[in-house]
């Protein structure tokens, strides 16, 4: 049977850069075909191309056997070729019916548009692949599952038969994500074929019918699920063995070092974001966080560090209360901020790599004598802490944004890390990074549990916080609805929790 | 919306305020790096002269006249006016190296000064360019976009000028530095006050340092119509200052050279030290290139940005009081042939960095000197030196079609960085 889809030779070159190095795939109708590889692999640029953002410098797209020429993303959505973007492309003060229309807009005569047809389609739409959304609701007032789904209608209102995925459960709860695959399986069995773009291996053996692996822009190979397991996939992405199994060695937890007390905190909208929130966090014990993201934490994690003011309540740290103090000072009391958005929050992309080492401590001896900055002490702690934390980079003085996500990553960690301290507030330490990098991460941190430090881990990936954590606080809508020890908590408890829905709701 | 990233929101002037930001990532080090930041600025300044010639010709009787009579008469027309143009230009600014010679093989003091005047004379016309370039530059690297140079040069003006005139009897050596500081704190207020409205309530800089400016004007059209005016004249101009006020001028009349310049140098300098060197400067930096990050490495940006304020417009003062304390020894309306936007091209041209302040300060200062004697020799009005700036700025605000019209790569695309592939692959 002729493949639906079939990237021949594809190669695409940028200044510096070879991100696709002649990549071959072949999509059979109705498979979900994954394709995996850390971040920077040339997974999205691949995609780019045939959705028709980029053109190829060498290579051809054939679609059912003929030689097809995309040249942007109206060819591609003409020869049925469709994507669902990680960032929804949808506005949020239109409805679902005409978001969906956009762009295709049914019309009565006269140009009036014709919005009861829309909505009619939409609904066959919705039955025949069981993508249930309410055609009249506001996207604002979607949760993000359905959101998604509405990104997919858009695609089949346009008769697309090649869907394409990208990073979809980046967003989605776990429930959701299962949702998801559900639906995908569903449309396969219509006759949709599917591209799942990933990074998660554990995703990749749920649902995918083949996966292939790209490394450096080279196709290193493809497989199974029934072939292959997740460490042989790290292993083909990453290019040596990756030890996926974290081993979190015996609690020993001491006394309290970060409490917190019915926190309340208004988020920029001058809405609550923070309801009444209190936990502890003792030496040496990692407390995780779980949630969807946008349901406080991040104004739970500012209030913390000092960078926001809490309406109510109070925060101690080791016994002092910290609750309106200056960034700088709790920093100075030995705590240590892996902050969420490392580019926006954690260094300056245009200052060199030495200059982002010494962010947090520039201002005190030996880095700086009365009023001098001290360069030549400055470079040799940065060259020191280069060849500690195995950062990449060409030297102290190249500039930080040049560097990969993970080597930036390890920038901030080598600054945070290499301070004195006695709390380590980790927000999404991992986001955007590869297997690799995660792991180091992941080690580090644990090395730091077990040297007594406290641990905030706020994290939205759930298996993060159950690998890391000695106890899980999940968050939801600003309140913490339980605080389990992670030895009894399950996956699919935690995964109702971050959903909102209570043990009682479960029970009764 | 799934996720709102504060910093993806951006509108086309924050893309273009980003253009104009200084460029202060370190591709190499050394000659190469130098050539690097230096490439686009020069390439800019040909292109600005190319420019300028063009509309030269276009604007010659002699050019049309020329091509009149035909092809070969027509572009030696074209050859003749460019040439006379951009001759008189470089003698009004540098002196004809004809004169200079033959003044030096005379041996005559008076004709050696008479040939080198041009030149020293436009180092007096760089000298307020490099204070007024170093407040822009300063708050460019701030993150401040300091419009108020203008408005904070007349207060400086203002406040020197006053200390020149009304204190008597003290030594030079009191006195120059009093009136110096005099004027670097008139600009400095002038400055703290949009810093200090930009830092409480988030009043953009840039409205608010353009509306100080005309406040700026009107209060001195009314200080010297009124208390500072000269009591034996109806014209607007102050006092003469005292004469222990003057800057030391090193030669006799008519060439005007003046101590200024070497304040300047000094200045350019010390900037040079506070922002690489000091860790208030690294503060300021951080500010001025993320102000995220500087908050969460417990930097306080409110302080930074009145601070930065405050500091910026004080540079721009001491233009002013350069003006009144070397130049023209008092206060009169329209002292300043509008420096203070000129300085923001000339921030731009020099990256805003103090070595390239003083650079493109010099090349400033000698086009407006040459430009005086071009328009008396030629007729090509002095406005010409406008249009040069414009082009120029227009080039280094849109660094890309310098780069394609002369097929230059981005600096970092000629890497290649192996650092740019995931760690562990």
């Amino acid at each position: 049977m002729t493949p639906i889809l079939e990237l021949r030779g594809i190669t695409k070159r940028f200044p510096g850069v070879l991100a696709n190095d002649s990549i071959d795939l072949t999509l059979e109708k109705g498979e979900i075909h994954a394709l995996l590889g850390e971040n920077g692999a040339g997974k999205t640029t691949l995609m780019n191309i045939l959705y028709g953002l980029y053109d190829p410098d060498e290579g051809e797209v054939f679609i059912q056997g003929e030689k097809a020429k995309i040249e942007s993303p109206t060819d591609a959505i003409e020869q049925g070729i469709g994507m669902v973007h990680q960032h929804f492309m949808l506005i949020p003060v239109f409805t679902v019916t005409e978001n969906v229309m956009l762009g295709e807009e049914a019309v009565k005569a006269g140009g009036i548009l014709d919005r009861a047809l829309a909505a009619g389609d939409i609904r066959t739409i919705s039955e025949k692949y069981h993508l249930e959304v309410p055609p009249e609701a506001y996207i604002k007032d979607l949760p993000v599952g359905v959101q998604q789904r509405v990104e997919i209608i858009k695609l089949l209102y346009r008769k697309a038969d090649i869907l394409i995925f990208d990073e979809p459960t980046a967003v989605l709860t776990p429930q959701e994500a299962d949702e998801l695959f559900k639906i995908m399986r569903s449309l396969t069995e219509q006759g949709k074929s599917i591209i799942f773009i990933t990074h998660k291996l554990r995703e990749v053996l749920d649902v995918a019918d083949r996966i292939t692996v790209i490394r450096r822009g080279k196709v290193i190979g493809t497989t199974t699920p029934q072939d292959a397991n997740q460490a042989k996939l790290a292993e083909m992405m990453v290019g040596r063995e990756v030890d996926l199994e974290l081993e979190r060695s015996e609690l020993k937890a001491g006394d309290p070092v970060l409490t917190v007390n019915d926190l309340v905190v208004a988020d920029d909208r001058n809405q609550i974001a923070v309801d009444g929130v209190s936990f502890e966090v003792r030496a040496g014990e990692v407390l995780g966080i779980a949630g969807v993201q946008g349901n406080g934490q991040t104004e739970l994690v500012e209030t913390v560090t000092g960078l926001r003011h809490p309406m109510e309540g109070d925060i101690r740290i080791l016994g002092s209360d910290v609750t309106h103090a200056a960034p700088r000072q709790i920093t100075e009391s030995g705590v240590a901020h892996v902050p969420e958005d490392r580019q926006r929050d954690g260094l300056i992309l245009s200052f060199p790599v030495v200059d982002n080492l010494a962010l947090q401590t520039y201002y005190m001896p030996p880095n700086a004598k009365g009023v001098v900055l001290q360069e030549e002490q400055m470079m040799q702690t940065a060259e020191k802490m280069i060849e500690d934390f195995d950062i990449r980079t060409p030297g102290p003085m190249t500039s930080v944004g040049s560097l990969s996500g993970g080597n930036q990553q390890k920038v901030i960690v080598a600054r945070e890390f290499s301070r004195p301290i006695k709390l380590l507030v980790a927000s999404q330490p991992t986001r955007g990074l590869d297997v690799g990098s995660i792991e180091y991460i992941h080690n580090r941190i644990l090395e730091k549990r077990d040297n007594g430090c406290a641990v905030l881990l706020v994290s939205p990936e759930l298996d993060e916080v159950m690998q890391l954590s000695d106890r899980i606080a999940v968050m939801y809508r600003g309140k913490i609805l339980a605080i389990l020890d992670s030895a009894e908590a399950r996956k699919e408890q935690v995964g109702l929790l971050m959903a909102g829905i209570t043990s009682e709701v479960q029970s009764g | 919306m799934t996720e709102e990233k504060k910093s993806n929101e951006k509108n086309a002037g924050q893309i273009l305020l980003e253009e104009l930001e200084p460029n202060t990532g370190q591709k190499a080090r050394g000659f190469k790096g130098f050539w690097l930041s230096i490439r686009i600025p020069i390439l800019a300044v040909f292109s600005g002269l190319v420019l300028s010639a063009i509309l030269i010709i276009l604007t010659s009787e002699d050019v049309y006249a020329g091509f009149g009579a035909g092809l070969g008469p027509g572009f030696r027309a074209v050859w003749n006016v460019v040439v006379d143009s951009y001759g008189a230009l470089f003698a009004g600014s540098l002196g004809s190296p004809a004169q200079i010679v033959s003044a030096l093989q005379s041996g005559d003091g008076l004709a050696i000064r008479r040939a080198f005047n041009p030149f020293l004379e436009s180092l007096v016309a760089s000298t307020p360019y490099i204070f007024a370039g170093l407040a822009v530059a300063l708050g460019f690297r701030s993150g401040l976009f300091n419009i108020g140079v203008e408005g904070q040069l007349f207060l400086g003006a203002i406040f020197s000028a006053f200390v020149g005139y009304s204190i008597t009897g003290v030594p030079a050596i009191i006195h120059i530095p009093l009136a110096l500081l005099a004027g670097a704190l008139g600009g400095a207020i002038w400055g703290f006050i949009p810093g200090w409205l930009k830092a409480k309530t988030g009043g953009h800089e840039v409205i608010n340092t353009i509306m100080m400016n005309y406040i700026a004007f009107r209060l001195s059209e009314w200080l010297l119509t009124g208390p500072m005016k000269r009591p034996d004249s109806y014209n607007p101009i102050s006092p003469t200052i005292s004469e222990n006020a003057m800057l030391y001028r090193f030669f006799q009349d008519p060439i005007r050279f003046h101590a200024g310049f070497f304040i300047a140098l000094a200045v350019a300098w010390a900037a040079y030290w506070f922002l690489f060197k000091t860790k208030w400067g690294f503060n300021f930096r951080s500010v001025g290139a993320n102000p995220n990050a500087a908050r969460y490495a417990g930097m306080n940006i409110t302080t930074t940005t009145v601070l930065a304020m405050a500091l910026s417009g004080a540079l721009a003062g001491l233009a002013g009081a350069n003006e009144v304390l070397g130049v023209n020894h008092n206060l009169a309306l329209a002292f300043s042939s509008g420096y203070g936007f000129d300085s923001i091209a000339l921030a731009l041209l020099g990256n805003s960095h103090p070595l390239g302040v003083v650079l493109a300060s010099l090349l400033f200062g000698t086009l407006r000197n040459g430009a005086t004697k071009m328009m008396v020799v030629t007729g090509i009005p002095i406005d010409i030196i406008s249009v040069l700036q414009a082009v120029i700025l227009m080039f280094i605000a849109a660094p890309a079609i310098i780069r394609t019209i002369y097929r230059l790569r981005k600096p970092k695309d000629e890497e290649e960085d192996s650092t740019l592939q995931s760690f562990g692959g």
